[in-house]
């Protein structure tokens, strides 16, 4: 393991500067970063040279990277740490466990930290901030984010008669193209015209579809969903009927994490992932493929997704101060546009669109832009009091509906109602 | 001179009692103790609720399907994966040529780390292209079939991978066993004339009876226990087919944080297993012959 080796070596690096801190004018402020990562590899190498870099233009600040698996292990290390009192300084956790992280106590707001830039806190995209603030107050500085777009196989549009360089821009198109590019062979399917995934959080990529029908699923306070809302049930309607009705699509719950297979074997000719997949796909189809903005139907929209960075309240105002200049190293519109290259996550400012390297990249590779283009018509993610619970119901509400076992009105009723359960107690 | 004795049964007793005490007899009284109180929330401090949190488990309807699946899950796996490692066990006791390598064959998804094995059977049951899928439809000519992905057939698909990791463990014991019992019975039946099923029935069974005791108490427990693969295959979905106790309470635990609710599921499965268990030794072990 990386970590306890690396942990070994950062306490015996420490350990002399400890023992001896007369030889040194200042004791180095040392802040720990969890980070989200399940294996190492390309991604840990990265960061690796971020804390180094970091430190080198930093000498007074010393930088204990912690991987700690996927982003539900690391709520979950961070705040059993916590709770324990051995709370990281800095970590990167889903942008949607704010609430969680605010409920529990473990989170300081990036506002009160010694010498914040308000510039800088308002430089990012509106749309991944939406999931970043509440109250007033921001709780997350975007770092790795994401959103939904769909990915389709331009071979297959054209053994179909469709233009491959125009992706379906609604509803209607989306079904339309859908219906010409699903190949049967007697009563089986050998390509299906689309698929969107619903296992494990079929609500992210249903977000997608109430936002396109022109609805919300919560409010900005966390404490209220609107589940019930007629549009909601029409956005899940349409899905339903994909599969059941039209047949254009997989029956049942179609797998998030073999989807990307199945594009690439092409037995599927659209599918709906994260552009955290775009450097998975170019590397990977076998086949010219085209990256566009999710069909729009009353409006065009995706919900935003992924990790923010977080400061602990158990932070030394010192290690708050050195988390906020990390922070800011971090998110410095060159570094963030390279971490987009690398990547595939949106950069998260402006500004990293600006600089000449990420339009040198656009240039030569313009679907890395799509999801860009799409910010502005993104919404924050689901995201509530008692996040996992509240999201529960609705995955099991959206999984009832499409395995068949309930209609989609009545679903998402039983879905809203164990909601208001849950939520009732925060409001008032 | 006693006194001294009873110093060393102490002295002897004492590094397993320490453990015992702290990582298992501790943590069930104490997580007994937590169920009673509310979940202690930021600024909200734990308060005594008395059986608040059994009455919204009871409540729960999650909760009635994560227990009705385990009850489906146990029947279903205890009495295949034993079968099935009987069976294995008298396969590759006979003399048969590689003998070493069927028995290795067999044992061998008992060493996989059950993470890996889920990944690997995530890729065996996706529709279409998956092992499986190719197999049922070269040899029946079926359609794809959403094995994972629909409330029919996840449990089962969850179970099979079950039966499949735990039935080569528990050859093991049954092929030790075998080879415990004297080779002097089994000529004795001979020379009276007993028939093969008849040796198996009255001489065989009834000497594996300890290691059955065994293995069954194992299987049930581990039909508990072995959820792994349900984690990263399905999360319990889809919407909640594949709940199962141990699940519902990692769930509360450590997704909602909802200490006090997993603390008192955690009770409720601590109870049914001990009950199992008692069962068990009582039936099966008034029946099991210890030589």
């Amino acid at each position: 393991m990386p970590i306890t080796r690396r942990a070994a070596l950062g306490a015996l690096a420490a350990s002399p500067m400890l023992a001896a801190p007369a030889l040194r004018a200042q004791t180095p402020v040392e802040i720990s970063f969890n980070y989200p990562v399940a294996v190492g590899g390309p991604i840990t190498r990265i960061i690796d040279g971020y804390c180094a870099d970091f430190e080198t233009a930093n000498p007074g600040i010393r930088v204990r990277p912690v991987y700690t698996g996927s982003y539900q292990d690391s709520i979950t290390k961070a705040l059993t740490a916590a709770k324990g009192g051995d709370a990281p300084q800095v970590a990167c956790l889903l942008s949607t466990d704010m609430f969680t992280l605010i409920d529990e106590g473990v989170v300081a707001p990036w506002d009160e930290v010694e010498g914040v830039d308000r510039a800088w806190l308002d430089g990012f995209y509106p749309a991944f901030l939406e999931n970043s603030r509440t109250g007033g107050k921001t709780w997350g500085i975007p770092f790795q984010r994401s959103t939904i777009v769909m990915y389709y196989n331009k071979e297959a549009f054209k053994a179909a008669g469709l233009d491959p360089e125009t992706p379906p821009k609604t509803w209607e198109e989306q079904l339309a193209f859908a219906q010409k590019l699903t190949k049967r062979q007697g009563d089986q399917v050998t390509q299906w015209g689309i698929q969107i995934p619903s296992s494990g959080f079929p609500y992210w990529l249903f977000q997608a579809l109430t936002t396109q029908n022109d609805v919300r699923l919560m409010n900005e306070a966390g404490d209220t969903t609107y589940f019930a809302d007629p549009k909601v049930a029409e956005a899940l309607q349409y899905w339903m009927d994909l599969a059941t009705k039209h047949k254009v699509h997989p029956p049942g719950i179609v797998e998030w994490g073999t989807t990307p297979r199945d594009f690439f074997e092409r037995k599927v000719a659209m599918m709906w992932t994260t552009t955290g997949n775009l450097t998975n796909v170019k590397a990977n189809a076998p086949f010219p493929f085209g990256v566009a903005m999710l069909p729009a139907h009353k409006r065009p929209g995706s919900p935003t997704g992924g990790g923010n960075l977080y400061v602990f309240k158990s932070a030394s105002p010192a290690q708050r101060e050195a988390a906020l200049k990390f922070a800011r190293f971090l998110t410095a519109p060159e570094r963030a546009a390279q971490w987009g290259i690398d990547t595939g996550y949106v950069a998260v400012s402006p500004a990293a669109w600006e600089t000449p390297k990420m339009k040198d990249y656009v240039a030569g590779f313009p679907a890395a832009a799509v999801a860009r283009d799409q910010l502005p018509h993104a919404v924050a993610e689901l995201s509530t009091h008692e996040n996992q619970r509240v999201t529960k119901a609705l995955n099991d509400g959206l999984q009832a509906a499409l395995t068949g076992r309930k209609q989609a009105g009545p679903a998402m009723a039983d879905a809203q109602a164990e909601a208001e359960r849950i939520l009732r107690s925060y409001r008032g | 001179m006693q006194g001294r004795a009873r110093l060393h049964a102490w002295l002897m007793l004492a590094p397993a009692m320490l453990l015992l005490v702290a990582f298992t007899h501790y943590p069930a009284v104490a997580t007994l103790w937590h169920s009673f109180f509310s979940t202690p929330r930021g600024a909200r401090p734990s308060r005594f609720v008395g059986a608040a949190n059994y009455a919204a488990l009871a409540e729960d309807p999650v909760f009635w399907q994560a227990m009705w699946n385990n009850l489906i899950y146990a029947l279903g796996t205890v009495p295949l994966s034993v079968g099935l490692a009987l069976a294995m066990a008298l396969w590759v006791n006979g003399k048969l040529r590689g003998r070493a390598a069927l028995r290795m064959a067999y044992f061998t998804p008992t060493v996989l780390p059950m993470i890996a094995v889920a990944n690997l059977w995530l890729f065996f049951y996706t529709p279409d292209y998956g092992l499986l899928d190719r197999i049922t439809g070269a040899l029946l000519g079926w359609g794809p079939t959403n094995w994972i992905g629909s409330r029919e057939t996840a449990l089962g698909a969850m179970m099979a991978i079950a039966v499949w990791k735990e039935a080569g463990f528990f050859m093991i014991f049954y092929l030790a066993a075998l080879q415990a019992i004297p080779p002097v019975l089994h000529e004795a039946a001979a020379v009276e004339g007993a028939s093969r099923a008849r040796v198996f029935w009255r001489v065989t069974l009834p000497l594996l009876g300890p290691t059955t005791l065994f293995i069954v108490v194992n299987a049930v427990i581990n039909s508990f226990r072995l959820v792994d693969h349900i984690i990263v295959m399905t999360h319990g979905g889809p919407d909640n087919a594949t709940a199962l106790l141990l699940t519902y309470i990692y769930d509360a635990g450590f997704r909602f944080w909802d200490t006090a609710l997993a603390s008192a599921a955690t009770v409720v499965l601590l109870l049914l297993l001990g009950l199992l268990a008692a069962v068990q030794f009582l039936l099966l072990g008034r029946r099991t012959h210890y030589r």
